[in-house]
């Protein structure tokens, strides 16, 4: 079969898997559906010949359900109540949201067509990488020798989110030690 | 055409969830949604028909290669998606313990 038909089965079944976590009422079952979504995103590097990416998208999708399953597990989850008004605001939501699929379907053909990408850049770098650099992996080549400086700046990104995940969860502990300090403040 | 017009699809998904939502969970799922439908589409891009991955190795003879530049970039941004995903994570759970909802609308008084 080709890759083509594998790749559209993969993603109808991601849009559902995503509509479905998105709609239904449990939380639980809201965040598994979410992880059956990102299994086949995973599923799907592995058909695009990237085996690096696959492998991290799995360990995402470990590490990502263990962090929701912790946090709102005990949580209880509120029901919505249909109003009238919300369901017009779905309504329209939904509409323009058609709307702008439709729009952009002669935007998608401007594209490259799927399987013949441009290459100039990364030409270059499976020319010449190997006397370059060393690596056999051309993703790593280009992760730590050609844009590193771009690696620098998303691991400066990704220290300052759990900075911020430190500093979030630490507050109020902080509060409780001040408050039972001096009772008489409040 | 059609898997770039489904993964467009599948970020409007995660687009209509974040504004109709109530629910500060299923919010932070749908920006999830719409991150893994971005990392798809520049994966997409890069493909290379009858390609095999950008990895050398010994006794193999050239073949044509996938681009390795949108799987490099693609895989740092999947790291730093977890790392908003724990931030997103945390500040609900501070909203949850100062008014004990999930529920945007009754979360009001941000000064408080």
């Amino acid at each position: 079969m080709p890759i083509e038909t594998w790749l559209t089965f993969i993603l109808v079944f991601m849009i559902l898997g995503s509509i479905i976590s998105l709609e239904i009422k449990d939380i639980l079952s809201s965040i598994i559906a979410i992880g059956v979504v990102g299994l086949g995103v995973s599923l799907s590097f592995l058909f695009l010949q990237a085996p690096d990416l696959a492998i991290v998208q799995f360990l995402f999708e470990i590490f990502a359900l263990i962090i929701l399953i912790r946090a709102f597990i005990k949580k209880d989850y509120h029901v919505e109540e249909p109003r009238i008004v919300n369901k017009i605001l779905i309504g329209i939501t939904v509409i323009t949201l058609c709307a702008v699929f439709l729009l952009s379907i002669k935007l998608f053909e401007l594209l490259p067509p799927f399987g013949e990408p441009l290459m100039k850049t990364a030409q270059y770098y499976i020319d010449n990488g190997v006397e370059q650099t060393g690596a056999a992996n051309f993703v790593s080549a280009i992760i730590l020798d050609y844009r590193a400086y771009d690696t620098l700046g998303e691991i400066t990104i990704l220290f300052t989110s759990v900075l911020g995940v430190f500093t979030i969860l630490r507050i109020k502990s902080k509060v409780k030690k001040v408050t039972a300090g001096d009772d008489d403040e409040n | 055409m059609t898997i770039y017009l489904l993964c467009f699809a599948l970020f409007l998904v995660g687009l209509y969830g974040v504004l109709t939502k109530r629910d500060i969970v299923k919010i932070i799922l749908s920006i999830g949604i719409m991150g893994y439908a971005t990392n798809l589409f520049l994966v997409f891009v890069g493909y290379k028909s009858g390609a095999i991955y950008p990895i050398l190795s010994e006794g193999k003879c050239i073949q044509p290669m996938v681009d390795p530049l949108p799987q490099a970039l693609v895989l740092t941004s999947i790291v730093i998606e977890l790392g908003t995903t724990a931030l997103l994570v945390s500040l609900a759970i501070k909203l949850f313990q100062k008014y004990s909802t999930f529920d945007i609308t009754k979360i009001r008084r941000l000064s408080g």
